[in-house]
C-alpha cells in the first residue's frame, strides 16, 4: 500500500501519522503543501493533525485551498482513500470531501484527553477490523471539534450508515455525538480523535492499530 | 474601493462564544442582555470597479463556510 502524508505549515501530527502507517506495513512518503502533484500510484492520502496556517480564518480553510488539496480532491474523485484526523478532518470538511463543519468546542476549552467512542459501522476500509458497537479508547486534542451538520446532511449521514464513530460521552457538543464521518463512497474518513496516537498499550491505548491494519490490508495489492 | 464582509453564524447554529460573552456581561452587572452573537468583519481593499459578483465568489469560495455561516456585504 502506498500512502502520502500531507504536511502544511503548522501540521504537528505528521510524524505520528507516518509512523502509524509504516508500523502497519504501508510505504509512506511525506508531501509538502506547495507540491501541486501527489506521488504516482497512491492508495491513501492522510491529512494529519495540527494547526495548518495557524487556524487563520477558520480551522483548515486556508489549507483546503492549497494546490496540494486540489490534488487530494482529484485523488478522492478517482476513488482513492483519504484519512483526515483532527485538523485533517477540518481540512476535509472545508474541501467538501466530507459533509458538515467543525466549530469551537461547546465548553470553549481546548480538550486533551483519551475518550471512549463506539464504532458505528464496520462497512468501510477504515473500520472493518473493529466489531460494530464496540467501544474503543482514542485521544482527542482539539479546540474546534464540535461537529455540526445541516439537517439534510445529518439525515444522509445517519440514513446511509456514514457515521463511523460516536463519542460515548460527548466532550465537545458535537451534533448526535459524532466523532467521525465517511464520504458517500465510504473511502474518505474524517475524524477528530487521533488513532495514530493509540498505537501502543504503553502509550495509553492500542485501539488505533485496527484502523491502520484494516486500511493497509484492504488496499495492499498482490 | 473597500468591501466590508460581515460574517455571522447562521440562526439556529449554537454560538458558544456569544453565550460566554453574554454570561460575562451578566457577571459585570449588565442586565437586559437577551442574546449575544459573535461574528467577524473582513475588510477588503480592492481595485476600483471590482465586480461585486467577484466579491461574492470570494465569500463563497473562501471567506465564508456556508454550512454554518452567513454574510453581509457592504461596499464603501
Amino acid at each position: 500500500m502506498r500512502a502520502a502524508v500531507i504536511v502544511f505549515p503548522g501540521s504537528n501530527c505528521d510524524r505520528d501519522m507516518v509512523e502509524a502507517l509504516r508500523q502497519s506495513g504501508a510505504d509512506v512518503a511525506k508531501v509538502w503543501h506547495k507540491d501541486a502533484e501527489l506521488p504516482q500510484g497512491l492508495d491513501l492520502v492522510a491529512i494529519p493533525g495540527g494547526f495548518s496556517f495557524g487556524d487563520y480564518l477558520r480551522c483548515g480553510a486556508i489549507a483546503a485551498q492549497s494546490p496540494i488539496c486540489r490534488a487530494v480532491v482529484d485523488h478522492a474523485d478517482r476513488g482513492g482513500y483519504v484519512l483526515g484526523v483532527c485538523n485533517g478532518f477540518q481540512v476535509l470538511s472545508e474541501t467538501g470531501l466530507v459533509p458538515g463543519a467543525l466549530m469551537r468546542n461547546s465548553g470553549l476549552k481546548f480538550l486533551c484527553k483519551t475518550v471512549g467512542m463506539t464504532v458505528e459501522t464496520q462497512d468501510s476500509a477504515f473500520t472493518a477490523d473493529y466489531s460494530q458497537g464496540s467501544e474503543i479508547q482514542v485521544p482527542i486534542a482539539h479546540h474546534d471539534g464540535n461537529f455540526y451538520a445541516t439537517e439534510d446532511e445529518l439525515k444522509a449521514l445517519e440514513g446511509e450508515d456514514r457515521v463511523a464513530f460516536r463519542y460515548s460521552d460527548n466532550p465537545n457538543g458535537s451534533i448526535s455525538s459524532i466523532a467521525g464521518v465517511l464520504s458517500a463512497n465510504r473511502r474518505v474518513l474524517g475524524m477528530m480523535p487521533h488513532p495514530e496516537r493509540a498505537m501502543d498499550a504503553q502509550m495509553g491505548s492500542a485501539d488505533g492499530q485496527a484502523l491502520f491494519r484494516a486500511l493497509v490490508g484492504q488496499t495492499t495489492h498482490g | 474601493m473597500k468591501a466590508i464582509v460581515t460574517v455571522m453564524l447562521k440562526n439556529g447554529v449554537l454560538d458558544p462564544q456569544g453565550e460566554a460573552v453574554k454570561s460575562a456581561l451578566g457577571g459585570l452587572g449588565f442586565s437586559g442582555v437577551n442574546s449575544v452573537r459573535q461574528g467577524k468583519v473582513i475588510e477588503l481593499d480592492l481595485d476600483e470597479g471590482t465586480d461585486p459578483t467577484q466579491i461574492h465568489e470570494m465569500c463563497n469560495r473562501l471567506l465564508v463556510n456556508a454550512v454554518i455561516e452567513s454574510y453581509h456585504l457592504d461596499i464603501v
